[in-house]
């Protein structure tokens, strides 16, 4: 007989999360909850209100309204002691540029009141954790884009946190550090630390996330597991149509009743269908000549594209 | 001692300590570059101005009758201290903020806003502390202080750095970009350093101005140092109004930083 699962504690709960600045709302009106041990993520593009609604998480931000659980708590009643259990990576890295690799863990641990050298122990664990090993002693204005979101990345793991804050944990690195910035992240879910991320990469969010929520505009507009949500708000398969330039507008009505569902972008047209390539050779017994054709699976891109009519990254 | 279960080094915490720890970690790091301005400053300006056009003036009818040199010392004493200060909430500061965003790190710890505005409070102590130490290291080889009282010109001339480092630094938090701090520097800590009385009793300014000297921090700064370091008839009435019109200013900008810098970060 299974052993039911045991009724625990969201480590966050959010209920009509609500962040307004002097001219605008970031955040509106939004639900969500997040499990132990969960990877999750906020997917949406620049300006959703995702940054926004990470730092409330963080207690660094006070909310406008709703109500907020972190770890079982209020962060505008005990931000000091939520802090004391998360991790976080920003969005923009906030390393110390005058200090060294081994100082910016240092320094961090001490801002937690771990002695130095138990920050220290900690700190050549986490560096080999990140593979920095070797520059433990540099500087860190010198290391790239991806070595120092590295070194971000171990800095917030020096509190030992239940829950790790990553906003946009890859943004701007080449895809060999992005792959490596994962591989860790993976590890860590693998070892049971909680993940909340944000991002606007489909891929992120498909290789990181158990579930997410779709933000556009301050709200949610989705949620649900990446295999969910694409079996929900699109087809198993896409077909991509690339004409020459100009061809694209004269089509009319010569792609009616192709698959599911027709998106016109710009630059290309994606026909929605269950079988890409049974579309394919109806596309060629109308006599339509696109320059390219690609048959792929539906991604979280089509998910977005289907609940907001635009792209993700403009 | 509150013990928090679980919590090792839960119960007695002063705010601001690891924003200090922080502040010597980096000044740990480039003491070396910063360390020869340190020393050559004093050198220079009590060989040039001390020394060389001191022996131009003839001895001041002030404090009982004392060589320029003397009278000279704890003016730029007391003026370097503001300039340090100044300089160290300003750049360095808004670094914290907008380059480095050190700062946003922080908050995203235990630490809170009152530990940066503290801890930055703690660490224009020490590096006033340790400019105006080289600076009367240095002034005592010129021979251009000699009264044992010149102990407590120390404490006097970190206070006045503290007054004028505080203000700033609330000042610095409010500010989107770093253009503002140069004209600080052209139009406020210029003029005082030149017309606070670090040069010439002011009693050589018009009556009508001389007044205005007393709204100046670095007037109150210059006064208490002088006095302490020249140690000639004290007035302790007088030496205590100074200390207190200083104190008056350092606290009244602690308060003014912590509204700005939390307006800043917890938004």
């Amino acid at each position: 007989m299974p052993t039911p699962e045991p009724i625990s504690e969201p480590v966050i709960r959010a209920r009509g999360l609500t962040k307004r600045f002097a001219d605008f709302t970031a955040v509106d009106n939004v639900d969500f909850d997040v499990a132990t041990g969960e990877s999750f993520g906020f997917l949406g593009p620049n300006g959703a209100g995702k940054t926004s609604t990470m730092r409330m998480i963080g207690a660094v931000s006070p909310r406008s309204r709703g109500d907020l659980m972190v770890l079982g708590t209020d962060p505008e009643v005990n931000g000091p002691r939520i802090r004391a259990r998360i991790g976080v990576v920003p969005q923009m890295d906030t390393l110390d540029t005058e200090l060294t690799v081994l100082e910016n863990l240092l320094i961090y641990g001490r801002y937690f009141d771990i002695s130095y050298a138990e920050a220290r122990r900690r700190a050549m664990e986490l560096l080999e954790f990140v593979q920095l090993t070797d520059r433990v002693g540099s500087l860190v204005e010198p290391l790239s884009g991806g070595m120092k979101r590295r070194l971000t990345i171990a800095r917030a793991l020096i509190n030992e946190p239940d829950l790790l804050l990553l906003d946009e944990p890859t943004t701007g690195l080449d895809p060999q550090a992005r792959h490596l910035v994962w591989d860790r992240l993976y590890r860590l879910k693998q070892g049971g630390t909680t993940l909340v991320l944000t991002t606007h990469y489909m891929d992120e969010a498909e290789q990181l996330c158990d579930r997410l929520v779709v933000m556009d505009k301050a709200k949610i507009v989705a949620e649900g597991s990446p295999r969910a949500l694409i079996e929900q708000y699109s087809t198993r398969e896409v077909l991509e149509l690339r004409f020459p330039v100009g061809v694209q507008e004269t089509l009319d009505g010569k792609l009616d009743g192709l698959g599911d569902r027709i998106e016109r972008l710009p630059d290309r047209v994606l026909v929605y269908a269950a079988d890409g390539e049974q579309v394919a050779n109806l596309v060629h017994e109308r006599g339509l000549q696109p320059e390219t054709m690609l048959v792929r699976r539906s991604s979280l891109e089509d998910v977005f594209l289907r609940l907001t009519g635009r792209t993700l990254v403009e | 001692m509150s013990v928090v279960a679980g919590v090792k080094t839960a119960g007695f915490r002063i705010p601001g300590v690891r924003k200090f720890e922080h502040s010597l970690m980096v000044y740990r790091r480039i003491w070396r570059g910063t360390f020869f301005g340190t020393l050559v400053s004093p050198v220079l300006f009590l060989s040039a101005m001390g020394v060389a056009l001191g022996s131009l003036v003839p001895t001041m009818t002030v404090f009982g009758g004392v060589p320029y040199l003397v009278f000279l010392a704890p003016g730029l004493l007391a003026a370097q201290a503001m300039q340090t200060a100044t300089q160290e909430s300003s750049w360095p500061l808004f670094a914290g903020f907008k380059w480095n965003k050190t700062f946003e790190a922080m908050i995203g710890t235990p630490q809170d806003v009152r530990d940066i505005v503290l801890g930055h409070l703690y660490w224009l102590v020490v590096r006033v502390g340790i400019v105006t130490g080289v600076f009367l290291a240095v002034a005592f080889l010129f021979g251009a202080v000699n009264s044992p009282t010149v102990i407590l010109a120390w404490p006097a001339a970190i206070l006045t750095g503290v007054a004028f480092g505080m203000p700033m630094a609330a000042w610095t938090a409010s500010r989107k970009t770093e253009q503002s701090f140069a004209f600080v520097f052209r139009f406020i800590i210029t003029p005082l350093f030149l017309f606070s009385g670090t040069f010439f009793p002011l009693e050589q300014l018009p009556e009508a101005v001389r007044g205005l000297a007393w709204l100046t921090p670095l007037f109150h700064g210059v006064s208490l140092t002088r006095s302490l370091a020249i140690g000639h008839d004290l007035n302790v009435v007088t030496l205590m109004i100074h200390a207190l019109v200083l104190v008056a200013i350092a606290a009244v900008g602690t308060w003014l930083a912590l509204r700005t810098f939390k307006k800043r970060l917890v938004v």
